[in-house]
């Protein structure tokens, strides 16, 4: 194995475009060598930003590093570019599983499987979520299995996903970056259905943002109407230190996405729609 | 000031544009195509201005200095804050249709602000 790296540590010195960083990164990670493969992985990925191998291979990286916030999204970009990547899909399904979404979780691994109807693998996983168990984090297709891959991670029962809440407040965004400092859901009478506001010093602003917020869907909905707008979509935010995007899961809730605001107001979109289906989801679950 | 409005309204797909008073909502002054009522979407506007003000500042975003409601059928965009001669604070607002472009009427929006300091 340490032979491996070097070899192809040579290749891709001697040639930085290649896409020998997948190997490499994959045969890092398998030797636990984290923080090596995570810099592979970022590199590679700077050069081939729509390769969707690469952003699978950041994201196991991270979910090896327990960030699953960043893996989630980076698996979610790869099947944004590649809608049928299998190791995509199931990384997702295993964070989805993490979280307590079964739903979603097996919805993802059958998408994989008819994708890849032959691959044991898909349905060993389906078969031990189906029992309970976490299925084992994703592994690169062609990368020997099991030696040195994480072992399967079997949830203790207090975090089991089918004891949990159905609408524990916790969970309605989890998986998403900034879950409970940056994301926001509440009523419109500007009660807290979920999620969580930290202000830059890191006090808790969850409560009054949401009382001054409350309102501002009816508000916002009357406006457009007056326009002749139709239905409003979404607000878009520009502040001095920070941006924020409003949207409406249902007619009556509204929800807060902040970020610093070096994040652009379209990315900052593009995240409030996926946080927005997930509140959604979430909500419906609680009727 | 409805020469500095033509700033606004000449970008295409702007259908109207108009000074509020931020405080009272107000038009101070409009360009607005026949159809779009002045009064009641400055109010509006305003109104949600206000609402959008105190709730980004407890969020610690800052005052806006840009925002934009998208619908289905268009968009309104306003930039808030700049003070009035009489001392008020002012909104810049702008009525556009939903294929407009979003980053050049913002443009706009700001040299208008920056003209009726």
């Amino acid at each position: 194995m340490a032979d491996d790296i070097r070899a192809l540590s040579t290749e891709l010195a001697q040639d930085p475009q290649s896409l020998v960083f997948l190997r490499l990164g994959e045969a890092l990670r398998r030797k636990g060598q984290l923080d090596a493969a995570l810099r592979v992985a970022m590199n590679g990925l700077e050069r081939h930003p729509h390769l969707a191998d690469a952003h699978d291979l950041y994201a196991r990286v991270l979910t090896d590093k327990r960030d699953y916030e960043r893996a989630f999204d980076e698996w979610d970009m790869a099947v944004r570019i590649a809608p049928n990547h299998t190791g995509a899909l199931k990384g997702l399904a295993f964070l989805y599983f993490k979280v307590g979404d079964l739903a979603q979780a097996e919805a993802h691994l059958e998408q994989a499987r008819k994708v890849e109807p032959d691959d044991p693998s898909i349905d060993q996983a389906i078969a031990m979520m189906r029992g309970g168990v976490s299925p084992p984090a994703p592994t690169a297709p062609t990368a020997p299995t099991a030696e040195h891959a994480p072992a399967p991670t079997a949830m203790p029962a207090a975090t089991a996903p089918t004891a949990a809440s159905p609408l524990d407040e916790s969970r309605v965004f989890a998986g998403l970056e900034g879950a409970n400092e940056g994301l926001l859901l509440i009523d419109g009478a500007g009660r807290v259905l979920g999620g969580a506001l930290r202000d830059r010093s890191g006090a808790d602003v969850t409560d009054a943002v949401a009382a001054y917020l409350a309102g501002v869907s009816q508000e916002a909905a009357r406006t457009a109407k007056l326009l002749g707008l139709g239905a409003w979509n979404g607000l878009s935010a520009e502040g001095q230190q920070g941006n924020v995007h409003l949207a409406h899961p249902t007619p009556e809730a509204l929800l807060l996405v902040v970020r610093e605001r070096g994040i652009p107001l379209g990315r900052l979109a593009i995240l409030a729609q996926r946080a927005t289906a997930m509140a959604r989801r979430w909500l419906e679950r609680g009727t | 000031m409805s020469t500095t409005l033509d700033l606004i309204t000449r970008v295409r797909g702007v259908r109207g544009a108009m000074l509020v008073s931020a405080d009272d909502g107000i038009v101070v002054a409009e360009q607005l195509m026949e159809g779009i009522k002045g009064g009641a979407v400055a109010a509006l506007a305003a109104s949600l201005a206000g609402r959008l003000r105190r709730a980004m500042e407890a969020a610690g975003t800052g005052t806006s200095v840009f925002w934009h409601l998208q619908a289905e059928q268009g968009a309104l965009l306003v930039v808030p804050g700049a003070n009035s001669p009489g001392g008020g604070s002012i909104l810049v607002v702008a009525v556009a249709e939903p294929d407009v472009n979003i980053g050049l009427v913002r443009l706009e929006l700001l040299r208008v602000a920056e003209k009726v300091i």
